[in-house]
């Protein structure tokens, strides 16, 4: 392949400096944009980040995170939706990682080379990148639409949905790095299977998992659209798990949209806390890889 | 009496062999129960999925049986009269996910070009860890900045120049007339572009390394110049895995749901020029599903998500197709 690719390659002949000159111009000119479309990327990060500061910060203080959702025009916090959020999170975590675990300790474990594995890898990498406003529907009819109404139950049903790939993934992929020598070993001694998976490879891989399960809140915490038609939003304070709760993502959508001065600015404070949040979260689980990765 | 003891010692033998079988037989089911466990949650996995498509199926049931195969070319998006028509949002979606392409493909690929080729190797992490992080900003914060800062710029800036050149070309100058908005397809297109930018280039990075260096070491051993060596070394050898990150990219660029939303204008209606507001496939469920009131509205919209589901599942299959085979090569 390198000979095809290599022969279609014009080469300084006879044709002299001119051709030389035209050559390095071209290379030069593809450099040049290189540089450009990296900064172009990195500008776009500096612009929304700085935008999200600009417009954030002055609404940034304690009451934000003490008092409720005002009504219109009137000054309040994001008390009620911060927490629905932790509290959906929470219940879609403790949903989403047992699953996702045990999926992926079946295809490392047990059925590296079955087809079932392959099938349900291939599965979970659809589900990984599938538009999170279907699994949103999905949810709907098979959550809300039975019990007649909106709830937090729902909504961490469907955040659930979402960590699932996430968990299944980063455990395979951790699983299949652990030496074989540990599993033989464990065998030596006569511990069974199971306890070898549990006691001696899920320590192994604790980092691993650990790193799998904050992206999959950062996942999460973000996301509106699943939220919209499954836990709804609330104005007041609520902790049942059977109503509809606010959210911090749905809160924003809503507040942004409005007329109202005091609400598109508590939008764009729940913005800034939200996306330093998920930022955080996510360079947390890779400095954790990598710490794990050198030690 | 040494007898005794004899019986004895037997006795405790057996009994130590009862609680040995005993033990046995716990770790022997436990076992069992753990395989079961895994194999369940794995087969679970599967299940979900059919679970999704099947719900979506029997939801979308009574709209596809009123309008058939009609849904998918009607214009008509009337909730008075129950009159429902799906080419507004997939022409919609179709496009926006076009105008993100069409942007973040050349440049995901010279970002992944700059990163393997021409970056300093201590920036290289930074650099590709912040453009990473693009992708992690949540994309409720893309849609609020998108609505408030970007589209107010491009109002102001972007679209009366485009109006004013490419407008007045004939052929392509109907794609560029009309008031500026700010809002609408354009913009949407440009902010996906912005989102999915680090999946085409994350991904071609990686594929990019996995160029064998002593075919680069080659090309440039015979005097080629670093674009040469990008151009027909590098690039021919990764083409199935570029275009299986570009692939993962348009998937996540047809479902995109909040970002869309905020700044596609919300109407159902297909016009000729990329200023005029439109709408997506997703910011159609997103905005009108709890308004929906009758139930031939609900179904519609659920239609659409089926429809959504079944072009980006499409999609998806490919990419990871794409990317399984170039990881099998890799590994």
């Amino acid at each position: 392949m390198s000979d095809a690719a290599l022969a279609s390659t014009t080469f300084p002949g006879g044709a002299g400096r001119g051709r030389y000159a035209a050559r390095r111009r071209r290379d030069i000119m593809a450099t040049g944009f290189a540089y450009a479309a990296t900064l172009f990327g990195l500008g776009w990060l500096v612009l929304i980040l700085g935008s999200l500061l600009w417009n954030g910060v002055s609404g940034l203080s304690l009451s934000v995170f003490t008092e409720m959702t005002p009504p219109p025009a009137a000054a309040g916090g994001l008390l009620n939706p911060i927490v629905g959020s932790l509290i959906m999170t929470v219940l879609a975590l403790v949903i989403g990682t047992p699953i996702g675990m045990l999926a992926g300790t079946y295809m490392a474990e047990y059925g590296r080379y079955e087809r079932l594995s392959s099938t349900v890898r291939f599965i979970n990498d659809i589900l990984l990148s599938a538009p999170s406003i279907v699994i949103g529907l999905f949810i709907y009819e098979v959550v809300v639409a039975p019990m007649g109404h909106f709830s937090a139950l729902a909504g961490g049903l469907a955040l659930a949905v979402l960590v699932i790939p996430v968990v299944v993934r980063t455990t395979e992929d951790m699983l299949v790095l652990v030496p074989n020598a540990l599993r033989e070993a464990a065998a030596s001694i006569g511990l069974p299977r199971s306890l070898t998976i549990t006691r001696i490879c899920y320590r192994a891989v604790r980092a691993g998992m650990m790193t799998g399960v904050l992206l999959a809140i950062a996942r999460i915490s973000g996301e509106t659209a699943p939220l919209l038609f499954t836990s709804l939003n609330n104005q007041f304070w609520n902790a049942s798990l059977n109503a509809p709760t606010a959210s911090l993502p749905v809160v924003i959508f809503l507040f942004a949209l409005s007329p109202y001065k005091e609400w598109q600015s508590l939008a764009w404070t729940g913005a800034l806390i939200l996306t330093l949040t998920v930022l955080g979260l996510s360079i947390a689980a890779r400095a954790l890889l990598a710490s794990k990765r050198d030690g | 009496m040494a007898d005794a003891a004899l019986q004895g010692g037997q006795f405790m033998t057996t009994v130590k062999a009862a609680t040995r079988a005993r033990v046995l037989d716990r770790l022997r089911l436990g076992d069992l129960v753990f395989r079961y466990l895994t194999r369940g949650a794995a087969i679970a996995v599967l299940v979900l999925l059919g679970g999704v498509i099947l719900s979506l199926l029997i939801g979308a049931l009574p709209a596809i049986r009123k309008f058939g195969f009609g849904f998918l070319i009607s214009q008509k998006w009337n909730p008075v009269t129950d009159e429902f028509g799906g080419l507004p949002a997939i022409y919609g979606t179709l496009v926006t996910s076009f105008i993100a392409m069409l942007i973040a493909m050349p440049v995901g690929l010279m970002i992944a070009f700059f990163l393997t080729e021409l970056c300093p190797t201590w920036l290289r992490r930074p650099i590709g860890i912040a453009i990473e992080l693009l992708a992690g900003i949540p994309s409720i914060i893309y849609g609020i900045w998108g609505l408030f800062t970007f589209a107010p710029f491009l109002q102001h800036t972007l679209q009366p120049f485009l109006i004013g050149t490419l407008g007045n070309v004939p052929g392509i100058g109907a794609l560029f007339a009309g008031p500026p908005f700010g809002i609408g397809m354009l913009t949407a297109g440009l902010i996906l572009a912005i989102m999915v930018l680090p999946f085409v280039s994350s991904i071609s990075r990686d594929v990019f390394e996995s160029v064998p260096i002593v075919l680069k070491e080659a090309a440039y051993g015979i005097g080629c110049t670093t674009w040469e060596v990008m151009r027909h070394v590098v690039l021919p050898h990764a083409r199935s895995g570029v275009i299986g990150g570009v692939m993962l990219a348009l998937g996540r660029a047809l479902g995109e749901t909040m970002a869309v939303t905020f700044v596609i204008g919300n109407a159902p209606s297909i016009s000729a020029s990329l200023f005029a507001p439109g709408t997506t496939i997703s910011a159609v469920i997103a905005n009108e599903f709890t308004e929906a009131v009758s139930p031939l509205y609900t179904s519609s919209l659920i239609t659409l998500g089926l429809i959504l589901f079944v072009i980006s599942f499409i999609v998806l299959a490919a990419a990871r197709y794409l990317l399984t085979r170039v990881q099998r090569r890799i590994g």
